[in-house]
């Protein structure tokens, strides 16, 4: 009787100790994070890596207000990059610069990058990354000045640190993890990229209304641009189907997506990856449209 | 053999990483119409007099663009630019184009041409031109008697659309239709045909009987009517071209909505007879008569699929009128309109993709289409009373009669054309002389 008691103890406990164990476990598979989640924060933190420090950034501003023109005009040049900033950083923030009515234009599809942020990025680096030189701007102001000047690279050091150690780590890695692998072989381009870009153009492309909506309506253009989004040479990848009977919608097809494409650029690219959509094909698929 | 499998797994795998081309889908476009210029077409001042003492038109050439432009502008697809806001001149224009200059306007196509006085005839040679890609898409030339000079303006126009939309075009035809007038309790009804643009109206009969539901053969430029001789419905046929009419026959019982067949040999019909109706078709070679239904119901408004395999019509046989499709020779009976309402003249498209219907519900009328399996069913417009859409020849417009409501006193009734595109969007009155009610639309004159 006590044997069997024992038994029935011990294997019940088993049970209840498997199902403790397992029932969690199973229970959690399906809560697993979905890579696409991972995918866009690691490509956005691509853009926004470039060091940034809100408070040192204030600080600098109640700086600047307190200085000269003089002085100021001095900040500037003293915060030029240097070399080593160049190769990662500083490259985007001075196209950036360059750039801004573009950025302007984009609108809130474009990657949000407003005015300030490009201002605030511009100091952050300039003080992290050239202690030197701000040595020798600290020799040239007051006493006063100099503290301010130290504390202020301390905490914009201090406070990027991280981000700058993160965004280097990447670059090591040619910037991509196995979530940005993932994202880059199917679509190349970032989320938000994506969408301005396919914003940009489905106000360009007029779609011909007449054409056979059960019929294959994809034309693919292969694009390949100039850094400022413009298009130097488009090629039409199923050119066959151009002279192909029976297939004349085709070409109509073909011709309002050349059309959009013309009518568009310079296209609404990415600032920073040149060699990565250098060559871009867009497929223009009217069927979607023209169904509904 | 694992080597080789891992050899074969790197070959396939690396190459595709390194030369992975980003693409981006665009799925989604602008139904915005497209903006384009209209030049006037350049003339001469020679062929500008001949025209002038011919045809008492200043300035052939910029009639014939109006026309164009008209056109394109009512098709709804096209947004003509003004004329103001053109910097190249006509005849510089029709030589070769400052793309810049259009570009400046935003005109994405621009159509150009010239129009001449040889041997006394007008010849009109014309051009599109992509603005955008700089060149030129189209040219072509037409010459024909001067008193053509409105159809040369249609057939430009339908060579545009189709070279911009890629479906044929439906400007260079007419519609039949019965022209009204008088109180509403004695009409005095005519038939009448115009150019879909409402130009060239003429009577076609003196209005002495009463006319009903003429129909164009989609073959030719043949139409069917039905009209009441000593209070008995007859079946006609009229040439247009020759003018020469003809009784098809007398038949038993009242007779509904003749129409031919798409290849123009047959006509299809509905007889009522002993409290029924039912649906037949008449050769016209051997005048045989074949009936197609056979139910104790009210079978009407047959009208042919464009492969001539199916019929769709309007029965109560399930209690109320509903549209129902079945084979060419009346088999394989199947109910395809299930929404709320009555359903009635369903009309196939010329593409063969839709059927276009009258809906009544609630009080209300509706012209709709929906897929030949009854799904999809939209409703283009909603009136007060509207009825008989007659599909352009490129199924893309449809034409019917509204009419209006009277007053307590009866006064304030009126019947009137519209025209309708499948987007819904484009509703037009269609002008005509006097009040106007079923009308047809006819294939294209020209192909």
């Amino acid at each position: 009787m006590n044997r069997s008691l024992i038994i029935s103890s011990f294997l019940h406990g088993a049970l209840i100790l498997i199902t403790a164990m397992s029932l969690p476990f199973l229970a959690k598979k399906p809560l697993d994070i979905p890579p696409i989640v991972s995918v866009e924060l690691i490509q956005i933190a691509e853009k926004t890596n470039i060091p940034f420090a809100p408070k040192a950034k204030k600080i600098i501003e109640k700086k600047k207000k307190k200085k000269l023109k003089e002085k100021e005009k001095k900040l500037v040049s003293e915060q030029a990059p240097p070399k080593k900033v160049k190769k990662t950083k500083t490259k985007t923030v001075v196209s950036l610069d360059e750039k801004k009515e573009k950025i302007d234009n984009q609108t809130a599809e474009a990657i949000p990058l407003p005015d300030k942020n490009v201002k605030k990025i511009e100091t952050k680096k300039e003080n992290k990354q050239n202690p030197d030189k701000l040595d020798k701007e600290v020799k040239q102001v007051s006493e006063f000045e100099k503290k301010e000047f130290v504390d202020l690279d301390n905490i914009a050091k201090l406070i990027d640190k991280a981000k700058e150690d993160t965004a280097e780590i990447i670059k090591k890695n040619n910037n991509i993890t196995q979530d940005q692998d993932k994202n880059i072989v199917t679509s190349g381009l970032t989320l938000s990229e994506e969408d301005a870009l396919k914003a940009q153009i489905f106000g360009c492309w007029s779609i011909p209304l007449g054409l056979p909506y059960n019929e294959d309506l994809l034309v693919r253009i292969k694009l390949m641009l100039e850094p400022d989004g413009s298009v130097v040479k488009t090629e039409i990848l199923d050119h066959a189907r151009m002279n192909k009977p029976g297939q004349g919608f085709f070409k109509v097809l073909a011709e309002s997506a050349l059309r959009a494409v013309k009518l568009c650029q310079p296209l609404r690219v990415p600032t920073s990856g040149y060699e990565r959509w250098k060559e871009l094909q867009l497929n223009f698929d009217a069927r979607e449209m023209l169904e509904g | 053999m694992k080597k080789n499998l891992i050899i074969l797994f790197l070959l396939i795998i690396f190459p595709f990483k390194a030369f992975a081309l980003i693409e981006v889908d665009i799925t989604r476009g602008n139904l915005n119409p497209l903006p384009l210029a209209v030049s006037p077409l350049s003339i001469d001042d020679k062929s500008k007099t001949s025209f002038k003492k011919i045809l008492k038109k200043e300035n052939i050439g910029s009639e014939i663009s109006i026309i164009v432009e008209n056109n394109l502008r009512t098709s709804g697809l096209f947004n003509p630019l003004s004329k103001d806001a053109f910097l190249q001149a006509p005849d510089i224009a029709n030589l070769k184009p400052r793309f810049e200059d259009w570009n400046l306007i935003k005109a994405q196509a621009l159509i150009t041409g010239k129009v001449t006085y040889v041997n006394e005839k007008l010849r009109v040679e014309f051009r599109l031109w992509d603005i955008l890609a700089a060149k030129e898409m189209m040219a072509l030339a037409f010459t024909t008697v001067p008193s053509n000079w409105r159809r040369v303006g249609h057939i430009i126009s339908d060579k545009v659309y189709e070279r911009l939309t890629g479906e044929k075009g439906y400007f260079d035809t007419r519609i039949i239709y019965v022209a009204e007038e008088g109180p509403k309790t004695q009409r005095k009804k005519r038939l009448a045909i115009m150019d879909q643009d409402g130009a060239n109206n003429k009577f076609l009969t003196l209005g002495n009987e009463l006319v009903l539901t003429p129909r164009f053969n989609p073959a030719s430029q043949m139409v069917t009517y039905l009209s009441y001789f000593k209070n008995l419905p007859r079946v006609y046929l009229l040439d247009i071209e020759t003018g020469t009419q003809e009784v098809v026959g007398d038949f038993p019982g009242m007779t509904f909505a003749p129409r031919f067949s798409p290849d123009g040999k047959k006509i299809i019909m509905s007889f009522a007879k002993d409290g029924k109706s039912d649906i037949y078709t008449m050769d016209l070679e051997n005048r045989l008569v074949e009936k197609i239904t056979n139910h104790p119901s009210i079978d009407t408004s047959p009208s042919y699929s464009p492969n001539g395999k199916y019929i769709a019509f309007n029965s109560d046989r399930s209690g109320y009128q509903q549209i129902y499709i079945m084979k060419s020779d009346g088999s394989d009976v199947r109910r395809i309109s299930f929404g709320n309402g009555i359903y009635g003249t369903p009309v196939w498209s010329p593409r063969g993709d839709l059927i276009a219907f009258t809906k009544l519900h609630k009080g209300n009328f509706y012209i709709g289409v929906m897929r030949t399996d009854g799904k999809g069913e939209r409703l283009l417009t909603e009136n007060y009373y509207q009825e008989a859409p007659s599909w352009s020849p490129n199924g893309r417009v449809l034409i019917f009669y509204r009419e209006t409501k009277t007053n307590a006193k009866g006064e304030g009734f009126s019947a009137k054309l519209w025209s309708i595109d499948l987007t819904g969007y484009n509703e037009r009155l269609v002008e005509t002389q006097t009040d106007a009610s079923d009308p047809s639309w006819s294939s294209l004159l020209s192909n």
